[in-house]
């Protein structure tokens, strides 16, 4: 019998990667915590729990020509489509080379546009409906490209949701949208905030299939986001897609989900780690051993730490710079 | 020179963009096989097709934020909000995102959108076809506000908006759509956004506004001229950003200033014009700053009575402005 990777046409080369690249946001993502407790940078939204929704499916789109509107958590979507660790750290550090805001925005407020990643915003949701107006541009412009958004659970209560949903199911518009359930929103629990069994019941009412899945396992989001993304570029119109998985830390570097999540709770969710059960699937089906987890974690710690030390060496944006792009003119990330 | 009406220019600086330009649009609701419920983009789904001239689900804030994902991809769009009133649920994508989509990504993204919509009162229209929301957006640098008050200027705007890199919000009074006529020329033009126009040189007193107010300060005007009054009347057009320099310049000439919004008094833009006056002009002023606004009531209510009572008519502006010319 083949592995679940081999079945739907996924590589040892391939599921390696998608390790790698999991590993990496969660090493970037550790180490902006620790930087945070120490003092040197002022804020974190974490990706953690989360690695396995976020590359499996990025690796199921193409990071050559597809469109993300990506939210706050997604770092192993933006590490796919282009971004760098030195980009993030220089992000964290608010450093005038950040490529996301030149040190603007807070962390986790990504956007990029030679890897076609959308500027994003705090209010939630907003990025739904951008993405639905590329996927338009595209299909107005006889383009092959589709669009992919995500959102958590607790964002799929607002209005931009719906209205972009249904505008991108009357149109039949190519476009994916991923809500990363990871059961809270803060402090509120899924069942205070959504009234039906799955997000993914939200689906029927805009014309577009709707699925819930394991968000802990990389293959099985792969296998979903690519079957909906070879739906949106045969012109059947747009999907959405839940997957559950955990929140491994707190809402944000300002919160403390001790005081309202329970400690079985939490300590349960350890033994749905993301990175741990993948690791233990890759080393079931001989792809990874305890001497190559080593190396690539090694290799991975390399990266971070260079791009730690570059970052906080790099300079600020002068206090003046305030003043521009507000409306059109030369410079910056242009 | 052809002679239209203030919706035809409209109507015509869309389509001679649509001709120019394949990534203009339109989208909004009923704006296609309808062509709009004022009829601005009457013709425009025959020519275009639907494609182009997208009627969407009724859902401003869709309207807005699909229209915005599409600017950023790098099209076009013109945004069409039924009624100014309407746009409430659009403001989150309006101020949020368009307004700092370029600074918000240090100059790597932007967001070339037009939000047009009609407003203003005096049809009838009470509480929510009436108002005047160009306040609400005008503290949000990354956007402009244009408001013409000529059909001249409509298109001369609405192609410089069209064509701008940036959000525009283009007001349009709706009373004027088919009261307001004048030459419109058949060639191309554009209107610089950010400037002022002067639409009548005076002596005694300057009247600075905007939008279909221009008209009721400018039939005033022959009335005080007749007294041997002489006004002076500015035009803003745009809004904001307010253009400061024409705005000192007209105070100064005359040193009497009356300022004229049909929107309530406290919090309108006039407010902030009579602090460029007051931070530029003390020493050039012979009279206090005067405005005239409507009252601070929520918004014009629909009985003929007490819509006649909010809205500002030439009556009301020559009062005025005979009581700031003897001053």
């Amino acid at each position: 019998m083949s592995a679940k990777h081999e079945e739907i046409g996924l590589s040892n080369d391939d599921v390696l990667k998608m390790y790698e690249t999991m590993l990496m946001a969660r090493r970037v993502d550790e180490r902006m915590w620790l930087l945070n407790r120490a003092g040197k940078i002022p804020f974190v939204i974490s990706c953690q729990g989360q690695e396995a929704a976020q590359v499996g499916a990025a690796f199921a789109l193409d990071n050559e020509k597809d469109y993300i509107a990506p939210y706050y958590r997604d770092m192993g979507v933006v590490l796919h489509f282009g971004m760098t660790p030195k980009d993030l750290m220089l992000s964290a550090f608010a450093k005038a080379e950040d490529p996301n805001s030149g040190g603007r925005q807070m962390p986790g407020h990504f956007g990029q546009k030679k890897n076609r990643i959308l500027t994003g915003s705090s209010p939630v949701t907003t990025q739904l409906p951008h993405a639905v107006g590329v996927a338009l541009a595209g299909k107005m412009k006889k383009q092959d490209f589709i669009t992919f958004t995500t959102l958590g659970e607790g964002s799929s209560n607002q209005g931009d949701f719906h209205e972009g949903m249904n505008f991108a199911g009357v149109h039949k518009l190519p476009v994916i949208i991923m809500v990363e359930n990871n059961k809270y929103a803060i402090s509120v629990p899924f069942e205070r905030q959504i009234a039906s069994k799955n997000v993914s019941d939200r689906a029927i009412g805009y014309g577009m299939p709707g699925v819930t899945i394991d968000g802990n396992d990389p293959i099985e989001v792969y296998k979903h986001v690519k079957e909906a993304a070879d739906r949106a570029r045969r012109g059947e119109g747009p999907s959405l897609i839940e997957t559950v998985s955990e929140r491994m830390t707190a809402h944000s570097s300002d919160d403390d989900q001790r005081q309202y999540r329970a400690a079985d709770e939490l300590a349960a969710q350890k033994d749905k780690d993301p990175i741990l059960l993948f690791g233990a699937y890759l080393k079931e089906n001989g792809i990874l051993n305890d001497e190559l987890e080593k190396e690539i974690n090694d290799r991975i710690m390399v990266i971070v730490n260079e791009a730690t030390d570059y970052a906080e060496d790099a300079p600020y944006a002068a206090p003046e710079d305030a003043l521009k792009y507000v409306y059109a003119e030369k410079g910056g990330n242009e | 020179m052809a002679v239209m009406n203030y919706i035809d220019a409209i109507t015509l600086a869309m389509k001679e963009e649509m001709e120019r330009d394949e990534n203009v649009f339109v989208l909004g609701e009923d704006v296609g096989k309808k062509g709009g419920v004022f009829k601005a983009t009457a013709g425009l789904y025959d020519q275009f097709g639907e494609d182009r001239v997208l009627d969407t689900p009724l859902a401003e804030s869709a309207i807005a934020g699909v229209g915005i994902g599409a600017a950023m991809y790098g099209l076009r769009p013109i945004a069409e909000m039924q009624f100014a009133d309407f746009i409430m649920p659009a403001v989150n994508q309006i101020i949020s995102e368009a307004s700092r989509i370029r600074y918000r990504s240090n100059n790597d993204w932007s967001c070339p959108i037009v939000f047009r919509a009609p407003f203003g009162g005096g049809v009838h229209g009470a509480l929510y076809h009436s108002q005047s929301v160009e306040a609400i957006f005008a503290n949000q640098p990354g956007l402009k506000i244009v408001i013409p008050s000529t059909p001249y200027d409509a298109k001369g705007l609405l192609k410089a908006a069209i064509r701008d890199d940036d959000p525009v919000m283009f007001f349009e009074h709706k009373r004027a759509y088919r009261l307001i006529k004048g030459e419109v020329p058949e060639e191309d033009y554009t209107i610089e956004i950010g400037k002022a126009d002067v639409k009548r040189e005076g002596e005694d007193i300057t009247v600075i506004t905007y939008g279909l107010a221009v008209h009721f300060a400018l039939q005033a005007a022959e009335r005080l001229a007749e007294d041997g009054y002489s006004a002076h009347i500015l035009d803003l057009r745009t809004i904001y950003p307010l253009d400061k320099e024409g705005i000192i310049e007209a105070a100064k000439k005359t040193g009497k200033v009356l300022l004229v919004t049909e929107d309530n008094k406290e919090g309108s833009i006039i407010g902030e014009v009579a602090a460029i006056v007051a931070e530029n002009c003390l020493f050039d002023l012979d009279a206090p700053i005067m405005r005239l606004a409507g009252p601070d009531i929520p918004a014009m209510p629909y009985a003929p009575t007490m819509e006649k009572f909010f809205m500002i008519n030439p009556d009301k502006v020559e009062k005025a402005m005979r009581e700031l010319a003897e001053y």
